[in-house]
């Protein structure tokens, strides 16, 4: 009997060992890369300005810009509005009601995620083609042509957080103790 | 065998226009029929006698490697916003009219994609964790298809699904056009708290970055509690891998909050410390408030139930018994609770609900109802575990407010819609959406 009992004991402490272990452990199966060898998907810029590249555009080279990769045939001449959004223009927020038209002077909040979209997601038809400074570049007429900044003003990755989003104020967080 | 309680259900109505007992059907038997006053059949005609049908003569189709519908089920398809796919986001909405139980077929599930479906090749897809971590860390699919998976039953639903009820007037619609967006699957994958934790995540960072491998890179801010509580890499639905427009390889699936953060084709989560407030949380997502204020991180999509039959586009043809059936879904918990009305909610019955109930998850309720030709109003309101109730319109309206004329029904006058929909019976059996 001890001949059997013993090695069961000890196969029952293996299992239970085994469980323990894995419990509490994880597969590991990811492997590591540094950030430098992500730097060329890592696009997200933050409202404090973290992550801006190095780069500088202004509202005059942004115009050329805007014209020359076709922005105006989606969003219009001037970027008044055409099949895709307005983006130049400060319609009131109440205008048409809850269905109002929500542009980047009425309503983005941030001038981050202008830049940080622009970058990640324009030309819808060819995406990540636009050079930094082109980007900056088309950020400032944007911002410019709404009346954001001063026309001659450039942006960089000082001068684009800074920019006052009229609008910044005016949002309540909808479920505070979700976040 | 069922055992007979005592007290059998009542027969007699339980609340206005015919609405019966949740279980009369289950537990009455011959005394519901004898109720109904109808012997044989409701038309009172006898069947013809039989004859054997084509079908039955000769063998039948060679079966094929994958399944197809019958094919008189064509009509059973997603209704497309942008079928040419014009450079602009295509929307694909289910025929919840036309199905059954809890799960949303995987042809079926809505979709969204905001610039197509990328054709992506698993065996080089990579999804990468780092930001505020003590090492970064790249995963491959195979390397994730050896995690130790959950599978969780959830609803997907788009933040601006049943946009067109903020209509100042009903859109006489189907409901597939007006509640279209939103989808029940079976989703499995790796819980995001292990993947998290492997990478060694900052507890104290507040916030990730989820982020799609979409020519948009469409990307969300998703507060870390949500990522540690119960999101999941998924990489099945419904038993099989993703469909290519619901995310294949891998999406994210954050249970019960809005459609555009379960980001799909997941590609990379940065750590982080404050919200990226990215276009589709800045603007989208930010729904506009009457006085021109609007909410932000409005994450949740809230208690909601609709009737799914009868419902517009459907016709009764005689007066008799119907079962009225529905689905209630909570993106604050499970559903406890669903109560129907068959006179535009002036009387309430409480409706049977199928379980076992999963949180956040479609609940499929029914109501034996007997109609009797005359016109009624039939809607639901459902009740889940944390307290929450669906909204009655009229304060839903007063809080949220409607559009200022009648939107487009591809439209998107605002978001996160979750109060009543009401069908209303004509005594010729037509139905239209009415607000109840």
């Amino acid at each position: 009997m001890s001949m059997v009992k013993l090695p069961t004991l000890a196969l029952l402490g293996a299992i239970t060992t085994g469980s323990a272990a894995l419990a509490g452990d994880s597969p590991h199966l990811g492997k590591p890369i540094s950030e430098a060898d992500i730097k060329a998907w890592d696009i997200s810029v933050l409202p404090d300005g973290t992550n801006l590249p190095p780069g500088s555009g202004t509202a005059a080279q942004g115009a050329k810009v805007f014209g020359d990769h076709g922005c105006n045939q989606c969003h219009g001449d001037g970027g008044k509005g055409g099949s895709s959004n307005m983006l130049v223009g400060n319609p009131p927020l109440t205008k048409d009601g809850i269905a109002s038209n929500k542009t980047i002077a009425n309503f983005w909040a941030y001038p981050t995620t202008v830049f940080d979209y622009i970058r990640r997601a324009m030309p819808w038809p060819t995406p990540h083609t636009l050079t930094d400074d082109e980007v900056y570049a088309i950020c400032a007429y944007l911002f410019a042509a709404n009346e954001l900044i001063p026309p001659d003003e450039a942006m960089n990755a000082q001068t684009l957080p800074k920019v006052k989003m009229p609008n910044h104020d005016n949002f309540i967080i909808k479920f505070p103790d979700r976040i | 065998m069922r055992k007979r309680r005592s007290g059998a259900p009542p027969l007699e109505p339980v609340a206005g226009n015919g609405l019966l007992h949740r279980r009369a059907l289950l537990r009455s038997g011959a005394m519901f029929a004898g109720a109904l006053g109808s012997g044989a059949s409701l038309t009172g005609a006898a069947a013809e006698p039989l004859t054997e049908p084509e079908w039955s003569q000769y063998p039948g189709e060679v079966t094929p490697p994958l399944q197809k519908p019958s094919r008189f089920e064509a009509s059973v398809v997603r209704t497309l916003s942008n079928p040419k796919g014009e450079p602009r986001t295509q929307h694909a909405r289910t025929p919840l009219q036309m199905l059954n139980g809890t799960i949303t077929p995987n042809s079926l599930h809505f979709t969204i994609l905001h610039s197509g479906i990328p054709d992506i090749d698993p065996a080089q897809h990579r999804f990468v964790i780092h930001g505020i971590v003590k090492q970064p860390l790249e995963f491959t699919v195979d390397a994730l298809m050896r995690y130790p998976m959950v599978t969780r039953k959830h609803f997907v639903e788009c933040g601006g699904n049943s946009a067109p009820m903020f209509s100042p007037e009903p859109i006489q619609a189907p409901l597939q056009a007006l509640h279209g967006l939103v989808s029940c699957a079976e989703w499995t994958g790796v819980p995001l708290s292990t993947l998290l934790d492997e990478a060694g995540a900052d507890p104290k960072a507040a916030w990730m970055l989820a982020e799609g491998a979409d020519s948009l890179a469409v990307s969300r801010s998703v507060p870390m509690k949500k990522a540690y509580d119960d999101a999941i890499v998924a990489l099945y639905q419904n038993g099989e891998r993703l469909m290519p427009g619901n995310g294949y390889p891998m999406r994210l699936v954050l249970p019960g909050y809005e459609g555009n953060m379960n980001t799909k084709f997941l590609r990379r989560i940065k750590v982080v410390d404050q919200p990226a407030m990215t276009y589709y949380e800045s603007r989208n997502y930010s729904p506009l408030l009457p006085d021109g204020n609007a909410y932000k991180f409005y994450f949740v999509c809230e208690v909601k139930s609709f009737i799914t039959q009868p419902s517009f586009g459907t016709s009764l043809k005689a007066p008799g018994f119907y079962e009225i059936s529905g689905i209630a879904y909570s993106g604050t918990g499970r559903i406890t609770k669903v109560m129907v009305s068959a006179d535009g909610g002036k009387s309430w019955a409480e409706a049977a609900v199928e379980g076992p109930v999963s949180p956040q998850a479609f609940t499929r309720f029914t109501m034996p109802w007997r109609w009797d030709g005359q016109p009624a109003v039939l809607t639901s309101r459902a009740w889940d575990d944390s307290g929450a109730v669906q909204p009655l319109r009229a304060d839903f309206v007063a809080l949220r407010g409607q559009a200022n004329k009648v939107p487009n029904v591809l439209g998107f006058p605002n978001q996160h819609y979750n109060s009543l929909t009401a069908w209303g019976v004509e005594s010729s059996g037509e139905i239209k959406h009415v607000y109840g």
